[in-house]
């Protein structure tokens, strides 16, 4: 099973897709453009000091409020190797999906992480912190399935008959 | 030997009995006028560069709230915050969201005889009740504030008859456009364009606005009409009274005399991106536009929308265009709809927006992008004016700016 | 056993007798949404999967409502790219200025009781207010249901809404729902379908339930359901078949959770800074002082809105130095306001009225404010920086407690 090691920032409850990405940046042309305001109403310094495969734990309802695909593709761009969190909102889930971005509901990481720590990801099996193991559940079957694909684009891609 | 309107002004001002072009003379003002494309930036000077700062005349300032309303950013909204701050501080008459400055300023302020020193270019609008207005940068604004007085370097007038009468279809806004193409973008520089005649007598004052306010874009320190029987009624219909009602002499001297006869003036536009740079219409009937804007201090008033209005009527704005109706103050917008215009306009697919500078000022409202055509009815065609440097900019009349909305290109309005 | 509402509608989408919560089936998609902020992307997805046809031009919607008028200079490219589109693959409902997508959506009867219709938007849970299965998706979806006119979706499980009795004088929709989700929380729905039920519900204008079916995202769900009556059938214009009639939850139906209210003991209501589900009595917060209040917005931006603010600001003048900004919500309401004169009682006590669309509620422009500073709004979010800086205070409530505020220069309650 895939595993990952990353340095861990820790955000709250809630995080909505405003704070991930503010209204005012939605229409700048590319995710690259957008990636430099990420969660810059919480902490605007945050997006210079994510390094590529850090990870963000989160409390509950991660992603809540707009159907903004920027949302998680600001995330993933900004060299996030997955988010893990007590629940997240359900457009954010799918989109994240569709994009390839990991997702994981964990409901007790959180409250024992300190930001800046080290956490190990085994994919669909554990979350693993200061030698503690915190269970994860696997992914239904459909959405394992977009993912082996490579995300919605490819799958549509290759139904498409194209490479 | 005599004095014009302007110099009688000056002289008044400076509580002198004469003054010649080339003098300068310390005035004491008698309104000053700030709005939020720099009140911030006259109270930062306020608090920061002053040793101990006062108002002269608390009750000569206006603050006006009209360039991006509503405010479209966090740093507009903050220098907007400072000004509304600051006007609540010191007790200065303050305007927000209820028009353009200069229509604020005309309807419930100027008077014939005045000295007006604004923070914007467009003060010598005034000159349409037969005051001196003139713009000024931030720091004179400082220093009038502060001292109630300023200096003034008495200009040089030139005199504009105006003869005959305009002809059906054809509008104010052409013929000061094809006065500014007559004399050049430079053709007045620092001095004082005087418009009398008979024609002058044609003109209500909304339509002597439109001559005085495009003054500047004739490099004019300002414009002026004699306050006549049609201003005084003009201002008795706002309850006011004038100070001091001028006249020029007959003897006073004028630089240079234009003589512009009214009824041959045509529908013109002025091309991108200079305001001089003057056509008629046929030149550049055809030319596709992406965007029309109806407003702006020049002519977002109720005769301009009545114009436009009868144009939509029954019509539909084509689909690629985005048509901008923008009234220049609360006062006329709420005419515009109990005259029913307003309903025409959204009827017909146009977009009504609150009174402000709007697409004139071209930082908040329908801002145009790359490559794309405005035909307005604002003050200005210089490059980037509307938005994006690639963009556009033609200016015309009310009429010729509806018609060219429906018609999805520019026309007159007998091309419908 | 009984069905939901949401598992009738979507057993029937896919020809079943029933379907069960947490099963995954690919629905027929009846009707799609994409709004101007999405459109670059949407487009760009499409073609990179490689479609060469939209599956049903006519079932597609686009509008332009967040971008509308135009406030940066890259704006129009995204009506560019819409326009592009369109023509390319033959889309006829295109919105350009027409008022905000979900108001459009079932005003203009692109959604019927029963259809199971998706939007690029999160607050696409509108039409729950109808009848209709509606949920918000990301453009990479859009553009694969583009192509294909199907979607996965599991099947939600359900909570139940019951409200019955009569909501005191001075209580809207908007301050039933506001207290739902605070009982709720921010993601006591996540998933789920709302359904709301009770004499309370079906004594609702479908203007009133559109407010509550606005804002079930807001608790996080997936979808809202409001049973389609005779109401439902005057607003959509039609007769309502079998089907439609049959969307009742039935009583043995499996609902995960229920909470009942009594109408009567609903007051009026703020969710506060910086949390949809922070919600207290207006009282409570009374005296608070504000710099702004908007009324507009898809969830409380129609002709009920408009009037009950009307009816609280008629001879009443905006507090100085407040603003007061009206967006209604699309241009039909702008103009039935016009005509009842809404409109003319808003503009006279101060109100700044803009066009049809998004304004403020998506925080790109239409009255951002700065630091410090407190709005009170009708719209459906009070994120951190939604409506300018992070440090902006947004307390949302209904219209009528809006208005009082705006007269008042501070937060209370609206007094009979």
């Amino acid at each position: 099973m895939e595993k990952f090691t990353g340095n861990v920032w820790v955000l709250g409850d809630d995080i909505d897709t405003d704070i991930i990405i503010p209204t005012e940046y939605l229409a700048l042309k590319t995710i690259e453009d957008m990636k430099q305001y990420g969660f810059s109403p919480l902490r605007p310094e945050l997006a210079a000091q994510i390094h590529e495969g850090d990870i963000i734990v989160a409390g509950k309802n991660f992603g809540c409020g707009s159907s903004r695909e920027q949302a998680p593709e600001v995330v993933k761009a900004l060299g996030i190797r997955c988010v893990i969190a007590k629940s997240f909102a359900r457009i954010f889930f799918r989109n994240s999906i569709n994009n390839g971005l990991l997702l994981i509901e964990q409901p007790d990481l959180y409250d024992d992480i300190l930001e800046g720590e080290k956490i190990t990801v085994t994919v669909n099996e554990a979350v693993e912190y200061h030698g503690k193991k915190y269970p994860i559940h696997s992914l239904p079957d459909n959405l394992v399935e977009i993912i082996r694909e490579g995300g919605l684009v490819k799958a549509m891609r290759r139904r498409n008959g194209l490479a | 030997m005599g004095m014009t309107i302007a110099e009688k002004i000056i002289a008044r001002a400076a509580g002198v009995e004469t003054v010649r072009p080339g003098d300068i003379h310390t005035v004491t003002l008698d309104r000053m006028m700030s709005n939020d494309g720099t009140t911030h930036l006259t109270v930062d000077m306020y608090y920061n560069k002053l040793k101990h700062p006062r108002i002269a005349d608390v009750k000569k300032m206006v603050f006006i709230v009209d360039h991006n309303v509503p405010s479209d950013s966090p740093k507009t909204a903050a220098s907007q915050k400072k000004m509304r701050d600051f006007a609540k501080e010191y007790g200065i008459d303050f305007w927000e969201g209820k028009g353009v400055c200069h229509q604020i300023m005309m309807e419930h302020y100027v008077c014939p005889g005045e000295l007006i020193f604004a923070a914007d270019s467009h003060t010598c609008t005034y000159g349409a009740l037969g005051a001196f207005g003139t713009g000024v940068g931030c720091t004179d604004l400082l220093y009038a504030m502060v001292t109630g007085t300023s200096w003034v370097l008495v200009p040089e007038t030139i005199k504009f008859n105006l003869t005959g009468k305009l002809s059906e279809g054809v509008y104010p806004r052409d013929l000061m456009l094809t006065i500014i193409g007559t004399i050049g973008a430079n053709g007045a520089n620092y001095q004082v364009m005087e418009f009398c005649g008979d024609g002058a007598k044609t003109l209500n004052v909304d339509e002597r606005m439109v001559l005085c306010n495009l003054a500047v874009e004739a490099g004019a320190k300002t414009a002026i009409f004699e306050a006549d029987e049609i201003a005084l009624e003009y201002l008795r219909a706002r309850g006011r009274e004038p100070k001091a009602v001028f006249k020029s002499d007959a003897d006073a001297h004028y630089v240079k005399e234009y003589t512009f006869d009214l009824s041959k003036i045509r529908p013109v536009v002025a091309k991108p991106d200079f305001v001089d740079a003057l056509a008629p219409v046929d030149e550049v009937e055809g030319r596709r536009i992406d965007e029309a804007f109806l407003g702006s201090c020049n002519n977002g008033r109720i005769e301009d929308l009545r114009v436009g209005a009868a144009i939509v009527k029954g019509r539909r704005i084509s689909d690629h265009v985005r048509f901008l109706v923008v009234p220049a103050s609360q006062k006329i917008y709420l005419q515009a709809v109990r005259e029913g215009l307003i309903d025409i306009f959204i009827g017909s697919g146009a977009i009504v927006m609150n009174p402000n500078c709007s697409v004139c000022w071209g930082s908040c409202q329908g801002v145009i992008g790359e490559n794309e055509v405005l035909i307005s009815t604002g003050t200005r065609n210089f490059k980037g004016r509307a938005g994006h440097p690639s963009s556009k900019v033609y200016l015309a009349s009310a009429a010729t700016v509806a018609a060219s909305a429906v018609k999805g290109k520019i026309c007159t309005v007998d091309k419908l | 056993m009984g069905q939901t509402i949401i598992e009738k509608i979507i057993a029937h989408n896919i020809g079943a007798d029933e379907v069960k919560p947490g099963q995954i089936v690919t629905v027929q998609v009846d009707r799609v949404m994409v709004d101007d902020i999405m459109m670059p992307f949407i487009v760009g997805k499409f073609e990179e999967m490689g479609f060469d046809r939209v599956w049903d031009p006519d079932k597609v919607v686009m509008i332009y409502d967040h971008l509308v008028p135009a406030s940066q200079q890259d704006d129009t490219r995204h009506y560019k790219v819409g326009d592009a589109f369109a023509s390319k693959y033959g889309l006829t409902h295109v919105h350009r200025s027409d008022g905000i997508c979900h108001q459009l959506m079932t005003e203009a009867g692109y959604v019927k009781p029963g259809d199971v219709v998706f939007g690029t938007d999160s607050h696409t849970t509108t039409y729950g207010c109808v009848g209709a299965f509606s949920t918000g998706i990301g453009y990479t979806e859009m553009a694969a249901i583009l192509g294909t006119g199907t979607l996965w979706v599991k099947v939600p499980e359900t909570i139940r809404v019951e409200i019955n009795g009569r909501l005191p004088e001075g209580v809207m929709s908007k301050d039933v729902i506001l207290r739902i989700i605070g009982d709720l929380r921010a993601d006591g729905a996540t998933y789920c379908s709302l359904e709301f039920t009770g004499d309370t519900i079906r004594e609702m204008s479908v203007a009133s339930r559109m407010t509550m079916a606005n804002m079930a995202i807001e608790a996080g769900a997936k979808c809202a359901m409001f049973t389609p009556d005779e109401k439902t059938a005057a607003y959509c214009e039609m007769e309502l078949n079998d089907f439609q009639k049959s969307l009742v939850g039935d009583a043995d139906a499996g609902y995960i959770r229920t909470l009942t209210y009594q109408a009567e003991n609903f007051v009026p209501v703020m969710a506060c800074p910086s949390q949809v589900d922070q919600i207290r009595d207006v009282s409570e917060l009374e005296g608070t002082p504000i710099d702004q209040v908007f009324i507009g917005s898809c969830t409380n931006g129609r002709l009920e809105d408009l009037r009950a603010a009307a009816n609280v600001l008629r001879g009443k003048k905006v507090a100085p130095f407040v603003k007061l900004i009206v967006t209604p919500a699309s241009r039909k309401v702008y103009r039935e306001a016009l005509e009842e004169g809404i409109l003319e009682t808003l503009a006279e006590s101060g109100a700044m009225i803009t066009h049809a669309g998004c304004g403020l509620c998506c925080g790109r422009t239409g009255g951002i404010l700065s630091d410090y500073e407190t709005v009170v709004a009708t719209n459906n979010r009070n994120f951190l920086g939604r409506m300018g800086t992070s440090k902006v205070q947004i307390y949302l409530a209904s219209p009528a407690t809006a208005a009082a505020c705006a007269v008042a220069g501070k937060i209370t309650a609206v007094c009979g």
